[in-house]
């Protein structure tokens, strides 16, 4: 067994103390011990970004990180975002535009354009097809997430 | 009658707990106790095992155990046959090697388990692998197909006397009498290379033998729970009862998750059995490469007879295809070639003949599209070297050849995968590519666009491939469907589910006979527990067989229900009308009931009920087919080609699909928009590359590239609908269509764009690089 340290971290407005491996990801803490499993693990290499989560904000990847290097910041995952009986409107809008099929990259593409639209309000679909690229979707061809993401904007900006 | 749900573009009734992040998907699922398992997988592809040393891996602080093939004793047992060959054809060669569990003597691909560690957690696991101690004595490799065969080849399997796993010749017609009368023989060799499914989600499978109660329940990554669960119980002397299988969400299929048993499916259910622990493994990505199922190596000899006005007399195709180490999965990939290689064509005549070669390459099983992508590239091919030699129309050497709308059903001849002659069930060929062509400007772009893009000195180039899809093959599915006392249907059926909106789909099937609204019908799909009857989700076949026996079953409830409403209202049936979840008197309004009530009235807990009445407002029905529903479409794409870096450009991509009755065109359009970008991925950017060792030099998404968002074009998408006559629905299959013409249809329009070169692309897949190198040769002509 390893040394363990502890680790204060937010996680969607939620304080944890936990005592951690150094050498556990992110994506592990989130998953296993936190129970949040709204976040996807689908290469482990930093390709796919379907374990993207917000890092005080910005999208990283959970795979390529360790636990224990977010210490003292603040995470925002999928269960941060809405609930299935109040949908955030990113997520109302993926439904209204089928942005899913099997679901699987769906929480790292959805935390990717959360913080995509709060920099770019009103994007062209250029502009999102470039935002999204780092996430990887092999049901959907990537369409109706484009679409979802047009849709998402337009609610969020009224 | 007005259909009020199917047909209708209705959002889905899954996506507010997988937009959440509370879908159950395998991963996610955590058990007290629960121990992780890693495996040891070979590096080499092909070698002799000559001993395995545990013992540092064993002392390891929390690891519990180390498991080889010698430890698993009599239980060690290769996996089942999954599909046979067609008991139908004649003079069938098949060598069935199976899989197993663990690598007892001899490693015949990179990547296959040769150990398994199970610890406290899956970091421990995966130290522990590291420690175990192998002795091999490394093999030349068997690659490349032809060489396979060579005499003298290395061996996969030593008792074989070469490499052939199989062997099928089918005729239709006779071939060399048509090539006799022929104006022109076309003849070419085509070669399609193999690639991955590459689901975001790896597979995993979480075990948990409850020694108390002496039951067993599995949560796999499968799209045929049922089946695993059969084999399952038969593997470990346990009845069926005692084996509960659930697919949960699944993070994609695509096809492999539909092959069983994998070695990890035979080695956690035992492990947990041996242990009475939970078990958990997951794949990861890097694994998913080497030891997840793979498609599409074949090497084709194709030749095509025709007259001087453009009709095909004859085609003649002798092939090999690429099955890996080992074959369970039959014939099923070369049969969906074989029949797909004469397209929607009018062929009298035609001969194909398959070698199935073992290679020291991961196994090889059915990838979205299966086989037939592989067969309509050939004849799309051939169609447009012909349209070029004989100076036709590209267009128009299609349209002489398809097959007339009165020629339904069209006898096909050739065996399929459903092991009978394939039979095209309904269709009318022309208007969909009609429709095509008309969607993305056709006429205007060769004759004025093109024209003046290419003034401009841009490469720019137009495609349309037509295509066939055999779809919802049997033997059959089952439903159950039930009113429960709150008004609300309960739907349980046995396939899998992994994204196609079954949750949705058929919750519309059933919303149209019960008359409720569709987020009151919820659908249990892959729990063995629920319902244990079926097959699984392959062959685009979900929609089709489960689909209409949930018609089926809904029909059986919806009749139970009128019956009961009449003797409660009494009022005739034919003057009752099921809407909003009650049974109303058409003409009085306030003469209703409610389903709940009829319900409880159906389920009473006193009294008397008539003699051989069954409680309830529930049915079980089964649908299969006689044989599978075909469908047609087309795809046409105009895309620009940068001839400095040879990476292109899709200006317009447009589909048209006539899959019969469409349930969802929300639905249907995701799944088209899918199985494109996995056709543009097999066309131009994805292939797995392996060097004359069988190492896979690309065994990662930083290296085997999948279209992302940038990649894929806006596409459009069109429908017409030609009923299918073999079931009530009238629905054809639509998972892999998406997928099939579309490497045929990359090279007609590359070929197209690149018009001053004398560019024939005989191979898939294709890349900037692959481009780049031919037009080089070209020069240095």
């Amino acid at each position: 067994m390893q040394t363990l340290f502890d680790l204060g971290v937010t996680v969607n407005g939620a304080r944890y103390e936990h005592a951690v491996e150094p050498r556990t990801l992110l994506s592990d803490f989130l998953r296993h011990d936190l129970g949040l499993t709204g976040t996807h693990v689908g290469c482990e290499h930093g390709v796919c970004g379907a374990c993207t989560v917000l890092l005080d904000g910005n999208p990283i990847r959970s795979c390529l990180i360790f636990a224990i290097q977010t210490h003292g910041h603040a995470i925002t995952t999928v269960e941060g975002l809405g609930t299935i009986d109040n949908l955030h409107p990113i997520q109302e809008a993926f439904q209204e535009a089928h942005g899913l099929q099997c679901g699987f990259c769906t929480p790292g593409i959805l935390t990717t354009v959360k913080s995509f639209l709060e920099q770019n309000p009103d994007p062209s679909e250029d502009e999102i097809r470039e935002a999204i690229s780092g996430n990887l979707c092999r049901c959907t061809g990537y369409q109706h997430i484009v679409d979802a993401v047009i849709l998402a904007a337009e609610k969020m900006r009224t | 009658m007005t259909k009020k749900f199917i047909g209708k573009r209705i959002v889905r009734n899954e996506d507010p707990q997988l937009l959440t992040g509370q879908a159950q998907f395998v991963d996610d699922v955590e058990i007290p106790g629960m121990l992780h398992a890693a495996f040891l997988r070979s590096d080499y592809a092909h070698a002799r095992l000559l001993s395995i040393d545990v013992s540092k891996a064993c002392q390891r602080p929390g690891v519990v155990a180390v498991f080889t093939a010698e430890d698993m004793g009599d239980d060690w047992q290769p996996g089942p046959p999954l599909v046979s060959p067609p008991p139908t054809a004649k003079d069938v060669i098949f060598n069935s090697r199976r899989q197993v569990p663990l690598v007892k003597d001899k490693i015949r691909h990179t990547g296959e388990a040769i150990a398994v560690v199970i610890a406290e957690s899956r970091y421990i696991a995966e130290d522990a692998v590291d420690d175990i101690l192998v002795e091999l004595e490394p093999l030349e490799a068997v690659v490349d197909l032809e060489r396979g065969l060579e005499a003298g080849s290395p061996l996969v399997h030593d008792d074989l006397e070469s490499n052939l796993a199989a062997h099928l010749l089918q005729k239709k017609g006779d071939y060399e009498t048509a090539r006799q009368k022929a104006d022109l023989v076309i003849k070419r060799r085509i070669v399609i290379g193999r690639g991955a499914a590459a689901a975001m989600e790896n597979r995993g499978i979480v075990a948990n033998w409850d020694a108390k109660s002496q039951h067993l329940t599995i949560w796999d990554t499968t799209q045929a729970p049922i089946p695993i669960r059969n084999g399952t119980a038969a593997r470990l002397g346990l009845s069926e009862h005692q084996v509960r299988v659930i697919a949960p969400f699944i993070g994609g299929g695509f096809g492999p998750k539909m092959m069983m048993f994998y070695a990890e499916e035979m080695v956690i259910p035992w492990v947990s059995k041996e242990l009475s622990r939970p078990i958990k493994w997951i794949e990861d990505r890097r694994e998913n490469f080497y030891a997840t199922t793979q498609e599409r190596g074949q090497i084709h000899d194709v030749e095509i007879a025709l007259s001087s006005d453009g009709y095909i007399l004859g085609l003649k195709d002798v092939f090999l295809h690429d099955t890996g180490a080992y074959d369970p999965y039959g014939l099923t990939i070369p049969l969906n070639t074989q029949c797909h290689a004469m397209g929607g064509y009018d062929i009298k005549n035609f001969t194909t003949e398959v070698s199935v070669v073992f290679t020291n390459k991961t196994l090889v099983t059915p990838v979205r599209g299966a086989g037939r992508p592989q067969g309509i590239f050939i004849i799309e091919r051939l169609l447009d070297i012909a349209s070029r030699e004989l100076g036709i129309d590209r267009i128009e050497i299609r349209k002489r050849n398809f097959i007339p709308p009165d020629a339904f059903p069209y006898e096909h001849k050739i065996i399929d995968q459903a092991f009978a002659p394939l039979i095209l069930d309904s269709g009318n060929y022309l208007p969909v590519m009609e429709k095509a062509l008309e969607m993305i400007g056709y006429e205007e772009f060769v004759k004025e666009e093109q024209p003046r893009l290419r003034s401009e000195g841009k490469y720019v180039g137009i495609g349309i491939a037509p295509f066939i899809e055999s779809t919802g093959v049997g033997p059959y599915e089952g439903a159950r469907v039930t009113v429960e006392a709150s008004g609300k249907i309960s739907v349980a059926t046995g396939i899998g589910t992994q994204g196609q909106g079954h949750f949705t789909a058929f919750a519309q099937i059933v919303a149209e006979q019960v008359g409720v609204a569709v987020k009151d019908v919820r659908i249990v799909t892959g729990d063995t527990t629920e319902f244990h009857w079926g097959t699984g989700t392959f062959a685009s076949r979900g929609a089709v067989v489960a689909g209409n026996a949930i018609h089926a079953a809904s029909s059986i409830v919806r009749k139970k229900i009128l019956e009961l409403a009449s003797k409660v209202l009494e009022t005739p049936i034919d003057e009752l009308e099921l809407d909003d979840g009650l049974v109303r008197v058409a003409d009085i309004p306030h003469k209703s009931i409610s389903l709940g009530e009829l319900a409880l009235l159906a389920n009473p807990l006193r009294g008397a009920v008539e003699p051989g009445t069954e409680p309830g407002l529930e049915a079980t029905a089964y649908f299969g087919p006689n044989y599978g529903a075909t469908a047609f479409g087309t795809h046409a794409m105009i895309l620009e080609v940068d001839p400095e870096t040879m990476m292109i450009k899709i200006k317009r991509y447009v589909t048209v699909e006539d899959c019969g009755t469409v349930l969802n065109p929300l639905i249907l359009e995701g799944q088209i928009h899918g199985g494109v970008s996995m056709g543009i991925g097999n066309a131009y950017y994805e292939q797995l590359h392996f060097d004359e060792n069988g190492q896979l030099l690309n065994a990662s998404f930083a290296d085997y590239l999948i279209p992302s968002a940038t990649e894929m074009p806006r596409m459009e998408v069109g429908h017409i609908e030609t009923r299918s006559s073999l079931n009530e629905l009238g629905t054809k299959g639509v998972g892999e269509a998406g997928t099939i013409p579309v490497p045929a249809l990359f090279a007609q329009a590359i070929e197209n764009a690149l018009y001053d070169h004398e560019l024939e692309i005989l191979e898939m897949p294709l890349s900037p690089n692959r481009l780049f190198e031919f037009l080089n040769e070209e020069k240095s002509r």
